[in-house]
């Protein structure tokens, strides 16, 4: 019974990609808090859609809701995408609001923005399991990536083969270690960035056609 | 399952210490995910340290996330913390064992309260972690 559910399921999944192929496919921008996701979802808003998905910041999980931004049409070359981008909030296993207070909050503001945080971090997971297409996948270069964080939802993109590519983000910083976020995940592209400075973005624009289009 | 208590150095019961369930692969095999999940939950939030022979699940782990999320408060449970070994190698297991769901998910996995237990050092060969009491 199992098995046949699985093949079942693995099937509709494999007929639904093919007959959605008209629509735009869902991007889920996805990485631990403070990797630069909402940075990045921005620069491609503002290069091919002229507009921002949502406020940056360095307090983490300032992003507690997911954001669409609607067809973005990306030209390269020879290759024309349209996608949806899904800003999603950081994901996480843990959240303490006293973590909140060194950045300037009252108690108050830090629990709401935890109990935000944690809808979000739900919400997130939420979309990966059920409404997005492929997967780009945020780290910030200068962090550790063996983080059990990346180690799960990594292992969750790739169970339900979803295309992920991963970027390396935050290249402007003088710690960022590449090598080391392409060693975490050999078994993925890496692509370097910095997506405040837009550094490398033609590399990451040639990708994202090449892996979502 | 029986409860271990937790004991003082001459045998009597005690808040001293930290309880660790390893729990084996058999007796996972025979719950349903959120049995599972409510399980690890239930121990993480009384302060054991929980320690699966074989893991849970990609997707298991997803909804682990995700109920943890909606069980922390504040001044109360923070969250978890879990760490497993890096998969560096998916395609160790070939398309037609994937569709049919015999992807192979076993792993050591650890998982802890947020506030009890802290890595150290992780790489694909080792975990190294920190456990304190409250």
């Amino acid at each position: 019974m199992g098995l046949l559910t699985n093949l079942k399921d693995s099937i509709s999944k494999v007929t639904d990609r093919l007959f959605a192929d008209s629509e735009p496919k869902r991007i889920g921008i996805y990485g631990p808090p403070n990797a630069g996701k909402t940075t990045l979802a921005n620069r491609i808003a503002i290069d091919w859609a002229g507009d921002t998905v949502g406020p940056e910041s360095h307090i983490p999980h300032e992003t507690r809701r997911a954001r669409r931004k609607e067809n973005v049409t990306i030209e390269r070359n020879s290759q024309t995408v349209t996608i949806d981008v899904v800003d999603t909030p950081g994901v996480t296993t843990k959240v303490d609001y006293k973590e909140f207070l060194d950045h300037d909050m009252d108690k108050e503001d830090a629990v709401r923005r935890s109990r935000e945080a944690t809808e979000g971090v739900a919400e997130a997971m939420h979309w990966l399991r059920e409404d997005v297409d492929g997967v780009i996948y945020v780290l910030d270069a200068t962090q550790d990536p063996f983080t059990q964080v990346n180690t799960m939802l990594i292992g969750i993109i790739e169970s339900r083969d979803l295309p992920v590519l991963i970027f390396a983000n935050k290249t402007d910083l003088e710690d960022a270690n590449i090598q080391q976020v392409a060693n975490a995940f050999p078994q993925h592209e890496t692509v370097p960035l910095s997506a405040l400075e837009g550094n490398n973005m033609d590399e990451v624009y040639d990708k994202i056609a090449e892996y979502f289009g | 399952m029986p409860e271990a208590k937790p004991t003082n150095n001459d045998g009597a019961p005690g808040d001293e210490g930290v309880q660790i369930d390893l729990i084996s692969g058999a007796r996972m095999d025979g719950l349903a995910s959120m049995e599972k999940i409510r399980l690890i939950l239930d121990s993480v939030r009384d302060g054991k340290i929980v320690i699966l022979e074989d893991g849970l699940s990609p997707e298991e782990e997803s909804r682990l996330i995700e109920v943890t999320m909606s069980e922390i408060n504040p001044d109360g449970f923070t969250g978890l913390e879990i760490e497993t070994y890096p998969s560096t190698k998916p395609a160790t297991t070939s398309l037609l064992d994937r569709i049919m769901g015999r992807e192979s998910t076993k792993k050591l996995t650890v998982i802890g309260p947020a506030n009890q237990i802290e890595t150290l050092h992780k790489d694909e060969t080792l975990i190294s972690a920190l456990v304190s009491r409250k």
